[in-house]
Parts: structure tokens; C-alpha cells; sequence
């Protein structure tokens, strides 16, 4: 086998596209699925049980289903449905959030079930309404909890960014199959792909423990 | 000052208040005995709603807690709870911890907190923990900040929950302190306790619970001197 660096080489602009284009993704799906995991758990957490079960649902379908049924019917079922047209990088974005947000939703739901309820109450009888409890005693609390399984749960987004290469969406693993496409190769276009996947999971992961740490000694 | 009528409690099927019919007076001091089991914790924490009351009245005030229509916030607001296990706020140094309720709920300006704060601190004798966080407290100091913080929303009624059940021996005399100090003081309490020296000392009236009744009530001389009911008899002879 011999190994051909100067194909590499001749991708390395389109590797570096695909990798901006890789973070934006894994960034978006973050964001996005944050801010809607938040709100899917609290919903969740619901006493009553009507209002509960839609977010129950929506937890059950987006964790029991693969991601890339999910990234494919949106691409060709959901988004040409709405807009007539289609566009890979907004299906990914909205696949990758949607997926991600039932994920977080039970990681948020749990960091705020680990807090002894007794801080709930304290919080309470010192006049506090759930909002204000909410927010001053046990979301402090239970984000400190939250964190390694949220770090978890982003450097799999970022890994599972590489499924959008199924419709199109230019990102790192879009374009080593196009090389491979182009000179038959295997180990050129995937080890690079790999290398990249895995320089973006270490620093993740580097940054993520720099602010557990932080918080940690506050 | 506090009026309980026909108070029920069940968990499921588990009746835990039957029939709960009492009154209690400005600057009265109750204390509340009983065997585990007996629903005086129970009791306790339907006073300011902790827990949701089955049947019955609770008035606070003249005003009907029980009501859906009543802004508990505003009530417990004035009704400041002491727990078994501190639930000091972990991630809140002592004095943020005091000074919590009052920024948030009573919108208090940060200096006055802070030095309403301070002054509460100096009265449970821990002045110098102010800028600590709760894991490097005993138990007895972590009670006693505990006792400072719910005084901070200047509540006219403290209900004390069984507070020197999780100390150590030796720490329980520094907590009990606080609270005759309270009570001299005129505050109305109510205590759910097994510190029966406590009872009898600082109580004005003791009230012994048992299987969800108020079996017999009555000022500590009398309920500890010469008790009517078996239950209580039987009660006392094994804790006295």
C-alpha cells in the first residue's frame, strides 16, 4: 500500500471548509439544543400529566429513532413539505438540534431531580415562588451537575455532525467521500476525516474540563 | 395568631392527620411530642403549606391558607421554618444564604441586607462565618445560620421541625440556646421536638400526638406531672 500525502494535501482546502462547516453545525446543534432541551425537560417535569405527555413524546420519538432516519426524512419528507425546496445544511441543523434536544432534556431533567428537595422547600418557606427557586437555588445547583453529561452529549453531537454528509451538507466527511469518489482511495480521505473528528472531540473535551474545574473551586 | 380546623392529611390511603383542632396565640411557645409516626411533622409543614392539607382550615392571620385564592408566598413570608437537616443553600456562602430572601422577595437594597445580616449573625454568635460556605460548618452552626436566615424575612411565626434531631450530642445545647432566646423574645413558635427539658422549660403549652389525633395537650407542668391519657402515659414513660 503506498500512502498519498499529496492528494491530502490537494483536499486540505476543502477539509478545511468542511470542518468550519462541521463547527458551525455541532455549534447550532448545541445552541439549539440546549435552549430547546431546557425547555422539553421542564416540560417534562410537569405535574400534570396531559400537559407532560406531549414532551414525553417528543423525548420517546427523537431517542427511540436512529438519527439519520431522522436527518433523512427531514431533508427529503419535512423541509420540502414547508418550503418547496431543499437545503442540506438546514435539515442537518434542524435534525441534529431536534435529536440532541431530547438528549439534554433528560440531562436537565435529572440535574434538577438530583437536588435534594429539600432545597426546594427551604427556597419555598423563605417566601421564594417555584420561578424564583427555581432560578436562584436549584438551577445553580444542578448545572454544576449537568456539565459532564452535557460534555458527553456535545462531543457526540459533533461526531454525529458527520451523518449530515448524507445530504449533502459540505461538511468534513462530505468531502472525504468525494475524494474517495475521485481516486478510489480508502485510507487517505478516512484517517484524515478521523484525525479531524478527533482534534474536535480533544479540545472539546480540554475546554470542558478547564470549566468543571473552575466551578468546581468557586 | 395560627387556627387549625378539622385539619386531614392522607398520602394515598394513608391517613396521617385525622381530626387536628387547635389554636395558638400570639408569642405562644408550642411544642409538639409524639412518637414517630404520629403526624406532628406532618402537622408542622401543612402550616405553611408544605405539604398540600386533604380537609379542613388552616388560618393564619384570620387568613384561610387553604384557600386557593391566597398568595401563599405572601404568607410565608411570615412564617419562617427551621428544618431536621439545615437545607442551608450549599452553592451560598452564610450570609448570602441569609440574604437571599430578602434581595429577591423583599427587593431589600443590598447594604440593608447585608447588615440586617450581619446583626443576625452576631445573635446566633457567628459572626465570624459570614463569608464561609455551609459544608465547613458543624451541625449546630449550620442549624443555628439556619435559624438566621428564616429570621431574615422578619416572620412573625417560626416553626421549628424536629431542629436538633440530625446533631450531635454535644451541639444540641448551642441551637436549643438560640431558641429560648427567640422565645423570650416573644416569638410565636411552634416546635416539633424530642428535647422534652425543652418541652417543659421554654413551652407554654405541649401538645402530644399520636395516630394523627391531638391525644392530650396541656401546659408542660401538668402534661409531664400528671399526664391523663395511656397513650401519653406510655409515651412519656418511655422517653422521660
Amino acid at each position: 500500500m503506498d500512502f498519498r500525502f499529496d492528494i491530502i494535501v490537494e483536499y486540505a482546502p476543502f477539509f478545511l471548509k468542511g470542518t468550519l462547516l462541521t463547527i458551525g453545525l455541532s455549534l447550532a446543534g448545541i445552541a439549539i439544543g440546549t435552549i430547546l432541551g431546557l425547555f422539553i425537560g421542564l416540560g417534562k417535569m410537569l405535574k400534570n400529566r396531559w400537559l407532560s405527555f406531549p414532551f414525553e413524546c417528543y423525548i420517546t420519538i427523537f431517542r427511540g429513532t436512529p438519527l439519520m432516519v431522522q436527518i433523512l426524512l427531514i431533508h427529503f419528507a419535512v423541509v420540502p413539505f414547508i418550503i418547496d425546496d431543499t437545503n442540506g445544511i438546514a435539515a442537518a441543523i434542524i435534525a441534529l438540534s431536534l435529536n440532541a434536544a431530547a438528549y439534554i432534556a433528560e440531562i436537565f431533567r435529572a440535574g434538577i431531580l438530583s437536588i435534594d428537595k429539600g432545597q426546594m422547600e427551604a427556597a419555598r418557606s423563605l417566601g421564594m415562588n417555584h420561578v424564583q427557586a427555581m432560578r436562584y437555588i436549584i438551577l445553580p445547583q444542578a448545572s454544576k451537575r449537568m456539565i459532564p453529561p452535557l460534555g458527553n452529549e456535545f462531543i457526540i453531537l459533533i461526531k454525529d455532525s458527520s451523518l449530515a454528509s448524507l445530504v449533502a451538507a459540505p461538511e468534513i466527511m462530505y468531502w472525504g467521500r468525494a475524494m474517495n469518489g475521485q481516486y478510489f482511495a480508502v485510507w487517505e480521505p478516512y484517517l484524515t476525516a478521523a484525525v479531524i473528528y478527533l482534534l474536535l472531540t480533544l479540545s472539546l473535551s480540554y475546554l470542558l474540563h478547564r470549566l468543571e474545574r473552575r466551578l468546581a473551586t468557586e | 395568631m395560627i387556627r387549625v380546623e378539622k385539619l386531614k392529611k392522607s398520602f394515598g390511603t394513608n391517613e396521617v392527620l385525622r381530626d387536628i383542632n387547635i389554636s395558638i396565640q400570639p408569642q405562644e411557645v408550642v411544642v409538639v411530642i409524639g412518637p414517630s409516626g404520629s403526624g406532628k411533622s406532618t402537622f408542622l409543614r401543612c402550616i405553611n403549606r408544605l405539604e398540600t392539607i386533604t380537609e379542613g382550615h388552616i388560618y393564619i392571620e384570620d387568613k384561610d391558607i387553604t384557600d386557593k385564592k391566597t398568595d401563599i408566598n405572601k404568607i410565608r413570608e411570615n412564617v419562617g421554618m427551621v428544618f431536621q437537616q439545615f437545607n442551608l443553600f450549599p452553592h451560598k456562602t452564610v450570609i448570602e444564604n441569609i440574604m437571599i430572601s430578602p434581595l429577591k422577595v423583599k427587593k431589600a437594597k443590598e447594604s440593608e441586607a447585608k447588615e440586617k445580616g450581619m446583626a443576625l449573625l452576631r445573635k446566633v454568635g457567628l459572626e465570624e462565618k459570614a463569608n464561609v460556605y455551609p459544608d465547613s460548618l458543624s451541625g449546630g452552626q449550620k442549624q443555628r445560620v439556619a435559624i438566621a436566615r428564616a429570621l431574615a424575612m422578619e416572620p412573625k411565626i417560626m416553626l421549628f421541625d424536629e431542629p436538633t434531631s440530625a446533631l450531635d450530642p454535644e451541639m444540641v445545647g448551642e441551637v436549643l440556646e438560640v431558641m429560648k432566646q427567640l422565645a423570650k423574645e416573644g416569638m410565636t413558635m411552634v416546635v416539633v421536638t424530642h428535647e422534652m427539658g425543652f418541652a417543659r422549660e421554654v413551652g407554654d403549652r405541649v401538645i402530644f400526638m399520636d395516630g394523627g389525633y391531638i391525644v392530650e395537650e396541656n401546659i408542660p407542668a401538668e402534661l409531664f406531672g400528671n399526664p391523663q391519657n395511656e397513650r401519653t402515659k406510655l409515651f412519656l414513660g418511655k422517653v422521660l
